[in-house]
């Protein structure tokens, strides 16, 4: 354990956090599967209405992305321009 | 942007960062010329280009449309019909600020396909377009509901006015980061295959490219339109 230094130490679970944050990719992955399924069924009732029901599904699957992007955020930041180095 | 560490540490090829091109001094301060001035001036002169081709066609315009007439035609009733389904009656006084950011989102996302660093992958350029948007809302929200703009957030229980500021200043950060991260993403994941597989990126890039940036690139500029009217909308009078 001695070789390790404050920097590589803090870079380190830096890593570890970005891959950590990443994981809130899922609530967005399985919240536009949802809307994509709802918007397919919707469709085959209704095919008149295709336009209509893709445009509110993008709509709803744009807004449902949020959260994984507010992690994607997160990640970049730990990678890229990392508070964490400035406190050493 | 100087903040190397981590990922250009393991292999010095990958490069997806803003590079400051030349700096200047201005009141003290250091202003920087990055890559994202050079890109959205290279998108500002394709669309100011075709803007003047535009005008000359459509100032002798033929009665039945041939070629290039039929494209910028076609563009116009795109983007008006697209207005129309979704602000109705409104559609008339928003058809050119939706229009304009159309056009300028679109083009800044799919310049990555010429080799360009797409200038809606830099927070700088995306929260501009956000606060814009909220600016439009706010002046619509005063404009029509008057002080119902400031009751309104009150409603419908008093208590919950922290919740709704919040939920009033948080659209334009929602929607500029939306852009930045959907675009940036897609920015990161080419200059990754293209420095860590180089041996082997010949040619089949091409599909991920039709993927990242133009399919990636279409939707989240139809998006952000599309919630920008979306929330202007809710602040207009019914059918008015």
């Amino acid at each position: 354990m001695e070789g390790i230094t404050n920097e590589g130490l803090v870079l380190a679970c830096s890593a570890i956090g970005a891959g950590l944050a990443m994981i809130a990719g899922i609530g967005p992955g399985v919240g536009q599967g949802i809307a994509a399924g709802h918007g397919a069924s919707a469709v085959g009732r209704n095919p008149g209405a295709r336009g209509e029901i893709t445009s509110t599904m993008l709509l709803g699957q744009a807004v449902a992305e949020t959260t994984g992007l507010y992690g994607l955020a997160i990640a970049f930041i730990l990678l890229f321009a990392n508070p964490l180095l400035g406190k050493l | 942007m100087g903040t190397a560490n981590l990922l250009a540490s393991s292999g010095s090829d990958v490069d997806f960062m803003i590079h400051g091109i030349f700096s200047y001094e201005l009141f003290g301060q250091t202003f920087w010329i990055t890559t994202t001035h050079v890109a959205i001036l290279i998108v500002m002169l394709v669309i100011l280009v075709f803007a003047v081709a535009a005008r000359i066609t459509i100032s002798h315009a033929q009665k039945y449309p041939t070629g290039f007439q039929n494209v910028v035609e076609m563009i116009v009733e795109m983007l008006d019909h697209m207005v129309e389904s979704s602000m109705g009656v409104h559609a008339k006084k928003f058809r050119n600020y939706i229009g304009s950011i159309f056009i300028f989102i679109f083009i800044s996302n799919i310049s990555g396909l010429f080799g360009l660093r797409p200038p809606t992958a830099d927070y700088g350029v995306t929260l501009p377009l956000g606060l814009m948007t909220f600016g439009l809302i706010q002046y619509n929200n005063i404009k029509y509901n008057k002080f119902g703009a400031f009751t309104g957030l009150f409603k419908p229980l008093p208590f919950l006015f922290p919740i709704n500021l919040i939920g009033e200043i948080a659209a334009p950060f929602s929607l500029s980061l939306r852009l930045f991260g959907n675009v940036l993403s897609g920015t990161v994941m080419m200059s990754l295959i293209y420095s860590l597989l180089a041996k082997f990126a010949i040619g089949w890039p091409g599909i991920l490219h039709i993927y990242f940036d133009v399919f990636s690139g279409a939707i989240q500029t139809y998006v952000f339109c599309m919630l920008t009217m979306v929330y202007v909308t809710d602040k207009l009078p019914d059918a008015g």
